[in-house]
């Protein structure tokens, strides 16, 4: 076996790593356009789903702006703010922010009948990541429409069936305000939801932390838009 | 091609094959062979990773000092898994999704490892591109083979098409929940290593 000098080593790991630095960086940035595509299509794709409109990877784009037919951003008190593009508002950054500077996104679906549904993106911990997703709601800003969760990494078979259609189903219908004024948001309930109780749904056996987490996250989200809600019902 | 050359291409289909006689790559095995589609990707990935590694340390084996190989090989290694991975990402967004955490743990399949230490650094570069390819292939027929199973019985489709026909269920059929587990990957793997070792009497051990 040959002998290697100290230096000969330094400098074959140096050069070796400067190299492939160069090249992993390269690769990140020509691919880097084709990345963001995928991640603003499937953007869009969740937004249309939340509305209940079907996308592939390669009409969303079509559907979207047929559908989607407006965005605006709010501040905390309701008030829409301009200069900014909903679609690109990162809703982590967001929360990190005191909850009066937070910009909050709300996207407008016109429907084939003619009517509306206001979606709002969503955001929080989940029990080993995060997870997300949007709701959209009817005219009245308290039924809501449909929802679309997804995650990061939760428990397959119970934390993440969260995004499956038994799980998402129920939530349509169910109202946010209580009386029509007081905030309640939607409980996701251990043990099943008491039949015909018009603020809750099931939670997932086995699911409990994800099930709270997504409950908590709902009640984060959506209260921030509570001001907006109650001085534009229809 | 010769026919050492061509030898050292097809062994690893069979009597040397990495995951059920060198039982190496296990885990990703169990992992991504749910349904077809990713598992397809996996073998490919993994096909394109150990042949490019292998040629890549090949070609430098004879100025890589000794003391340090084990990290230039994780290198290499790791390299072209941040490739294959940023590729997959930019035009299978989908798969790459539900591959998620497996092609960065690419780099710590034993097959590429193994080949690497014993193939690569003792071999010239086009007989060890050739292995590489080769024990690529042989994990991917493994995970084809396991997820096409899985996938049939567990989903009643392959490659998201309906196999099974509505019939089926509509007299009382229902798809298998236990092959969508880890568990029934590790039992077809089993399974698997069980039938070629019957038929292949060489594979087993002396008493």
């Amino acid at each position: 076996m040959r002998n290697f000098s100290n230096t000969y080593i330094y400098t074959f790991s140096i050069v070796m790593v400067v190299i492939v630095a160069l090249l992993l960086s390269l690769a990140a940035m020509q691919l880097k356009p084709f990345q963001d595509k995928n991640i603003e299509v499937e953007k869009k794709q969740n937004i249309l789903a939340s509305v209940h409109i079907n996308s592939t990877p390669v009409d969303a784009v079509d559907l979207y702006s047929k559908y989607i037919t407006e965005s605006f951003v709010l501040n905390n008190k309701g008030e829409k703010l301009e200069g900014t593009d909903a679609f690109t508002i990162d809703l982590k950054s967001e929360l990190s922010k005191p909850a009066s500077q937070r910009l909050l996104p709300v996207f407008v679906g016109t429907l084939d009948n003619g009517s509306k549904a206001y979606v709002v993106p969503l955001r929080g911990k989940g029990l080993w990541g995060p997870i997300w997703g949007y709701i959209s709601l009817q005219p009245d800003m308290n039924t809501i429409y449909g929802t679309i969760f997804d995650h990061q990494g939760e428990t397959p078979g119970l934390g993440a069936e969260i995004t499956m259609d038994w799980f998402e189903k129920p939530f349509e219908g169910k109202t946010i305000f209580k009386d029509s004024t007081e905030f309640v948001s939607v409980k996701v309930l251990k043990g099943g939801a008491p039949d015909g109780d018009p603020h809750a749904v099931d939670g997932i056996s086995g699911g409990t932390i994800t099930s709270k987490a997504l409950e908590a996250m709902l009640d984060t989200c959506l209260v921030q838009y509570k001001t907006y809600f109650l001085n534009n019902r229809q | 091609m010769s026919g050492k050359n061509f030898k050292m291409l097809s062994n690893p289909f069979n009597l040397q094959n990495p995951v059920t006689v060198q039982i190496l790559g296990i885990c990703s095995a169990l992992a991504v062979t749910v349904k077809l589609k990713p598992a397809i990707v996996m073998g490919l990935s993994v096909i394109v990773v150990t042949a490019f590694s292998n040629l890549v340390i090949s070609w430098m084996r004879n100025s890589i000092p000794p003391r340090i190989r084990i990290i230039v090989q994780l290198v290499v290694v790791a390299t072209m898994v941040i490739l294959v991975d940023q590729v997959l990402r930019a035009f299978v967004y989908d798969v790459s999704k539900q591959l998620s955490v497996y092609v960065g743990l690419i780099i710590t399949n034993c097959i590429i490892m193994g080949r690497l230490e014993a193939f690569a650094m003792g071999n010239k570069p086009w007989p060890s591109f050739i292995d590489g390819i080769g024990n690529g292939i042989g994990y991917a027929v493994i995970l084809i083979v396991v997820a096409t199973v899985r996938e049939l019985f567990g989903s009643g489709t392959l490659l998201g098409f309906k196999i099974v026909p509505q019939a089926f269920f509509d007299a009382g059929y229902v798809n298998n929940g236990m092959m969508i587990m880890p568990t029934m990957a590790l039992i077809l793997v089993g399974v698997i290593i069980w039938i070629q070792r019957s038929y292949f009497k060489q594979l087993n051990e002396k008493e």
